[in-house]
């Protein structure tokens, strides 16, 4: 401060006369610029440290268990049985990657053909009209996703599909039908695709828009179709954007909790088949949490599962957050 | 004129094209589907008493009341939510804009905002919850809001972000080049051409806060009173959705299905809100 003062002879301008009255010097302005810098600095580093103390905090909370049992008996041991001190979280780890691939596998292609339609064959007017469908998709809160999962998709699973797997698809193991409920991974998988679909159209579209017009327009010239265009030039071209795109939105329906909580079932197994019941992670945290203080090490084997999929999901997201970045740059690059 | 020919690659554009529409109908028809079946399953059940009135005595076992309490509950957390990101957000989206801009750091923040956004609400819940163990702190508004406004803080400085960031240069460098510091810059130049983006980030935070029901199930307990002070337990609609819909009587169940409707409505009036509210503000903005 001293310095500027001294070289821009801000003390002088300060003594000017022709200075509107009651508006402050250059002086002080400079001083309440100053003094805003450190005060925002402070606060833009809130994000950093959040990230930081919400991972401690699990570890702390979590230590007891991390301490007591080797990562055989937690990670992957098969055997949940609080009361007797035994946290196996296999079938809880297995349940959420059975109920994020299936809503993935049933995600990834019509998102990407949509957001595809979108940049590259709809009308500015289809563009705008498809917007607010996607917003309002986006806006409906998860436990109505699981109503409706518990109406339509439930119903729809164990009517529909678990007699057509019976009767057509036998011997297919992955598709076996044990209990006839309609409850299970894939009625959350479906549930959690088309939650999570509007994220990932919105992402897909946003890397199609950064492929600049003079690549299409070469690629139109020479006389590719549309669709020659998208697959040899447009998709290439960002190919790694599209990766990182279905990552974060695979981390997305890692952490869903209410609406598959409604829908999958909740049994404590390692599932075989996509009919069977599951019981993700986030489910066994929100389902548990009241009645965990009686156990001893209950609540550290819980916060240790919200650990698992904090781990999970961050280093999902840091990878992809950084792809996208480096892809969709930034407005002075 | 030339005949058009069935080629290999004419089939495969037509074939890439239906497929195209066809996935957009899906994704399009499923948002049909869910409103129809929350509409059809929860009008019904949906009567004045329900908006009206809290639950009275075996409310839960198919006796008189509404689901007053977790509405109001509902709006204070999100409201309360929405607030206090808003306190920390906006400054923080200034400084990223002003001072930061595309800086190493700039990146870093972004980058730590993207992946809070990513972090699911369970594992703020969690989060939540030991703190408010580490400090003493009971189930309470309080602690529901400050969950809710960590849950929403990356959502809203990510909206208001993107809207400086499409500001024209010149806006910023015409005013330094008159002289303002970057702080005048910040508070009287990018503050108002944002507007319609704070705007949008308030309802889009609101939005999202309002609607989550894993953050605030372990912080904001729940009960049948509508709070009257920021210690007391609230209620909030999704979980009255979630636990009328766990009882076993038939009769609870449908006002779980009606207080769905409650919620999915006051969600679909701030997503529509914000989009004319945004569009009339816009007007205003120097492009």
């Amino acid at each position: 401060m001293g310095d500027q003062e001294k070289a821009f002879g801000i003390k002088g301008l300060d003594k000017r006369e022709d200075r509107p009255k009651g508006r402050p010097s250059v002086a002080v302005r400079l001083k309440q610029d100053q003094n805003a810098r450190r005060a925002f600095s402070i606060i833009a580093v809130l994000p950093v440290f959040l990230i930081a103390i919400i991972t401690v905090a699990l570890v702390v909370r979590a230590w007891p268990i991390i301490g007591t049992h080797t990562l055989k008996d937690t990670v992957f041991g098969v055997v949940w049985k609080p009361e007797q001190g035994s946290f196996g979280f296999w079938p809880f780890i297995t349940g959420t990657a059975w109920v994020t691939a299936v809503a993935m596998l049933l995600a990834i292609l019509p998102c990407l053909l949509v957001s595809l339609y979108l940049s590259e064959y709809a009308h500015s007017a289809m563009r705008s009209a498809a917007k607010p469908v996607l917003d309002l998709l986006a806006a409906i809160p998860p436990v109505v996703y699981g109503v409706w999962g518990l109406l339509a998709i439930v119903p729809f699973v164990q009517n529909t599909l678990e007699p057509f797997s019976k009767r057509w698809l036998k011997g297919i193991p992955i598709l076996a039908v044990n209990q006839p409920t309609g409850f299970g991974i894939l009625a959350g998988g479906i549930v959690l695709a088309v939650m999570v679909a509007p994220f990932i159209i919105s992402v897909l579209y946003e890397i199609f828009s950064t492929v600049p017009d003079d690549l299409r327009h070469a690629s139109l010239a020479v006389g590719a179709t549309r669709w020659q265009t998208i697959r040899n030039v447009v998709i290439p071209k960002v190919l790694p954007g599209i990766v990182a795109g279905i990552v974060l939105g695979a981390s997305r329906a890692l952490g869903e909790t209410i609406a598959v909580l409604m829908v999958v079932g909740n049994v404590v197994k390692v599932p075989t088949s996509v009919f069977d019941a599951a019981y993700p992670l986030p489910a066994l945290i929100a389902n548990n949490y009241g009645d965990m203080m009686s156990i001893p090490l209950y609540d550290a084997a819980l916060l240790g599962a919200a650990l698992v999929l904090l781990v999970v999901i961050l280093i999902f997201n840091v990878i992809s957050t950084l792809v996208l970045q480096r892809l969709l740059g930034r407005r002075w690059t | 004129m030339i005949r058009r020919r069935w080629t290999r690659s004419r089939l495969a554009e037509a074939v890439a094209k239906g497929l195209m529409i066809a996935s957009f109908v899906v994704v399009t028809g499923s948002l049909g589907l869910i409103l129809w079946t929350v509409i059809v399953r929860g009008l019904p059940a949906l009567t004045w008493d329900m908006i009206s009135q809290s639950p009275k005595g075996g409310y839960y076992m198919g006796k008189a009341g509404g689901v007053l309490n977790a509405i109001i509950g509902s709006l204070y957390l999100a409201g309360g939510g929405t607030l206090l990101a808003l306190i920390v957000g906006l400054p923080m989206a200034l400084y990223l804009e002003t001072y930061l801009g595309d800086s190493e750091w700039g990146r870093y923040v972004r980058l730590s905002l993207d992946v809070l956004w990513g972090i699911p609400s369970i594992v703020y819940g969690a989060f939540g919850f030991t703190l408010m163990l580490a400090i003493g702190l009971r189930a309470s508004l309080l602690a529901g809001i400050i969950v809710l406004a960590l849950l929403e803080l990356p959502i809203m400085v990510r909206a208001m972000d993107e809207v400086i960031r499409l500001m024209p240069l010149d806006l910023e460098q015409a005013a330094l080049a008159l002289g303002s510091t970057k702080l005048e810059v910040a508070l009287r130049v990018v503050t108002r051409q944002m507007l319609p983006g704070i705007v949008t980030a308030i309802l889009l935070g609101f939005g999202r806060g309002i609607g989550d029901a894993a953050s605030v199930l372990f912080t904001a307990g729940y009960t049948d009173r509508i709070p009257t002070s920021l210690l007391r337990p609230t209620a909030s609609l999704p979980l009255a959705v979630f636990f009328q819909l766990a009882t076993p009587y038939p009769a609870v169940q449908e006002r779980g299905y009606a207080s769905a409707l409650i919620l999915t409505i006051i969600v679909l009036i701030i997503s529509l809100g914000s989009r004319l509210i945004s569009g009339r503000l816009n007007r205003y903005t120097i492009k």
